[in-house]
């Protein structure tokens, strides 16, 4: 087990130096490219004098090691700064729409999931047939479709026209219905195209046909030999399609006027709330590297041939 | 596959990407085909919008707000009393050209890095490769937003910034595929005899990376118009009155009570150009390499 911990240990270190660079990287295009950010915070008719009380107020007055030595510093106590626009501590208003986001994400990567896999492994089980079809042209759709586009039909046919559910907002359990399956349209097809053709290299290998020769019944050899080896790249691929997920989540929520992070990070580019911006960057790459670590460490559970340590 | 043209180098490039049988192939891919067929009508309509639409798409009519589609306005009109058709129309030209720019972005980045880092390994690989992933832990779509969000919005700043977001893309498989060709004995052998690494470069590794580069290029589109879409949506792609999907789309949004087909003809467009490229791409990898038919 210890080896395990020191798997753990290491890769929980790789995961903090990415993110300190993704917080340079940030830090340094907010401060770098064109554009004095004092001056757009402060507006087109601010005076000089306001423009550099907001200059002082945010630092930016100076010199750029000093204010880098300040932003890590800040950053390793978990302090992301003070929003431009409401003065309120960056972490504190991130910390309160992150459950929603985290929330979205996860019942659209369930949903996904309980979709997607069930769907890609029959069209695998059926290949040709006209169920592998139907499933082709759902994921041609589930990946070209645009997902507000998809919110806004969602809404048109389930709010407006049948009154079921509601368009906006995130007011009781109903309300994440919409936005959930908005958002899992993509990951469904996505899962059900990797499911179909990892489980369709499974099925043509030689233990397959052995199983089925000794007379497995076809339901067995299908759930419990070809899935079973067909999940860890399906997995791995659920992992990386989260970024996708993440950056869907941003437009969904602007759609829902769900009350997460995305829709956060979309009114604070509005109002040129710089360290909000930042900050917000910051927390999405995390949660993007954090997934993606929980991933690798469930690929163990799943494939017996992976150990740790 | 057929033997590289002496005569024109670029001409040996291609043929050797598509031989003759590699276009047999495709024409008889279905899927390939609907994709040329959906793209071919879409380039078409956007070329000769000024000869299918009498109407001028930003010319606003107060009168005619928010009309349904009707036989004068087979689509109806906007918020602004603007010909839905015709902004769809005249819009198809700036989605298409911002795909196809922001894509060339990310070939022209991240093909060269990927020749460096795969051909010349060692630390200019690992530097390469390093910032590579950084970019890639931004998410494609994060980073496109916060380009935007910095440098400004607007059409250029548009393409700029949605083409960076896919220059790992190409970089990674560039290098993948340099690292395997430089491996292939006729390759090593032509080093033995003391070819230039830029004789190497060009008659043996390039024309091998074409094929997957053109693959991903055509899947690539669907993903840029979807992410410059996304940017329009929200406010920050191409600024108004310029007609644009996405931006149409966003707009619309406050009318759904109203008059739906605002939002609803616009985001047909958007799906119609990224399921064709997604067709075409899917076509171009099988016909380019039957082995792969069917999988990702």
């Amino acid at each position: 087990m210890s080896g395990f911990l020191g798997y753990l240990l290491q890769r929980l270190i790789g995961v903090m130096v990415t993110i300190l660079f993704v917080a340079i990287t940030i830090f340094l295009m907010v401060r770098i490219l064109p554009g004095d950010p004092a001056r757009v915070i402060a507006g087109v008719l601010a005076s000089d004098q306001d423009v550099a009380r907001i200059r002082t107020q945010l630092g930016l007055d100076q010199p750029l090691w000093t204010q880098a030595g300040i932003f890590l510093d800040d950053l390793a106590h978990g302090n992301l700064g003070i929003s431009a626009r409401t003065s309120d501590p960056v972490t504190q208003e991130i910390l309160a729409r992150l459950p929603y986001t985290a929330l979205l994400a996860v019942v659209s990567l369930a949903v996904a999931i309980a979709v997607g896999l069930p769907l890609g492994a029959l069209a695998a089980a059926r290949a040709g047939s006209l169920a592998d079809l139907a499933v082709s042209a759902l994921v041609l759709f589930g990946i070209s479709m645009p997902v507000y586009w998809l919110g806004l039909m969602l809404i048109i046919l389930f709010s407006i026209q049948l009154r079921w559910l509601p368009a906006a907002g995130a007011s009781g359990p109903l309300s994440i219905i919409l936005p959930a399956f908005t958002l899992a349209a993509f990951s469904v097809a996505f899962i059900a195209r990797i499911t179909r053709s990892s489980m369709l290299e499974v099925l043509r290998q030689d233990y397959v046909r052995t199983a089925r020769a000794k007379g497995t019944p076809a339901r067995g050899v299908l759930w419990r030999h070809a899935l079973r080896n067909a999940l860890p790249p399906i997995v791995t691929i659920i992992g990386l399609q989260f970024g996708e997920l993440l950056g869907g989540a941003i437009l969904t929520e602007t759609v829902f006027g769900w009350p997460g992070m995305g829709r956060l990070l979309v009114d604070s580019i509005f109002s040129r709330d710089y360290p909000m911006v930042q900050g917000l960057v910051i927390v999405f790459a995390l949660m993007f590297a954090l997934v993606n670590l929980a991933v690798d460490l469930l690929y163990e559970r799943i494939d017996p041939r992976v150990r740790y340590g | 596959m057929a033997s590289p043209a002496p005569a024109a180098r670029s001409e040996g490039v291609l043929r050797r990407a598509f031989g003759g049988e590699t276009l047999k192939r495709l024409r008889r891919n279905p899927s390939a085909v609907a994709g040329v067929v959906i793209l071919l009508l879409l380039v078409l309509a956007a070329i000769f919008a000024p000869w299918l639409t009498p109407y001028d798409p930003t010319r606003q009519s107060l009168a005619d707000v928010l009309q349904h589609p009707s036989r004068q306005h087979l689509l109806g009109t906007d918020q602004l009393g603007r010909d839905l058709l015709a902004r769809i129309l005249y819009g198809g030209r700036l989605t298409l050209f911002i795909g196809a720019f922001a894509v060339a972005v990310g070939i022209v980045a991240g093909v060269p890095l990927g020749i460096v880092s795969g051909f010349y390994r060692g630390a200019t690989d690992m530097i390469i490769q390093r910032v590579m992933d950084l970019m890639l832990a931004f998410t494609s779509f994060l980073l496109a937003l916060t380009l935007v969000s910095l440098l400004g919005v607007g059409l250029t700043n548009v393409i700029v910034a949605v083409g960076i977001s896919t220059i790992p893309r190409f970089a990674r498989l560039v290098r993948a595929s340099v690292l395997t060709i430089r491996e292939i004995s006729y390759v090593e052998a032509s080093r033995a005899l003391g070819a230039a690494d830029r004789r190497v470069l060009w008659r043996h590794v390039l024309p091998n990376a074409v094929a997957p580069v053109i693959v991903q290029a055509t899947l690539s589109m669907g993903g840029t118009i979807l992410a410059a879409a996304g940017l329009g949506f929200l406010g920050l792609g191409v600024q108004p009155p310029t007609a644009e999907w996405g931006a149409m789309l966003g707009q619309g949004r406050n009318y759904i009570f109203s008059n739906p087909a605002v939002s609803t003809f616009p985001g047909i467009a958007i799906f119609l150009a990224v399921m064709g490229f997604n067709l075409l791409g899917d076509g171009l990898r099988d016909a380019l390499d039957p082995q792969l038919r069917g999988s990702r």
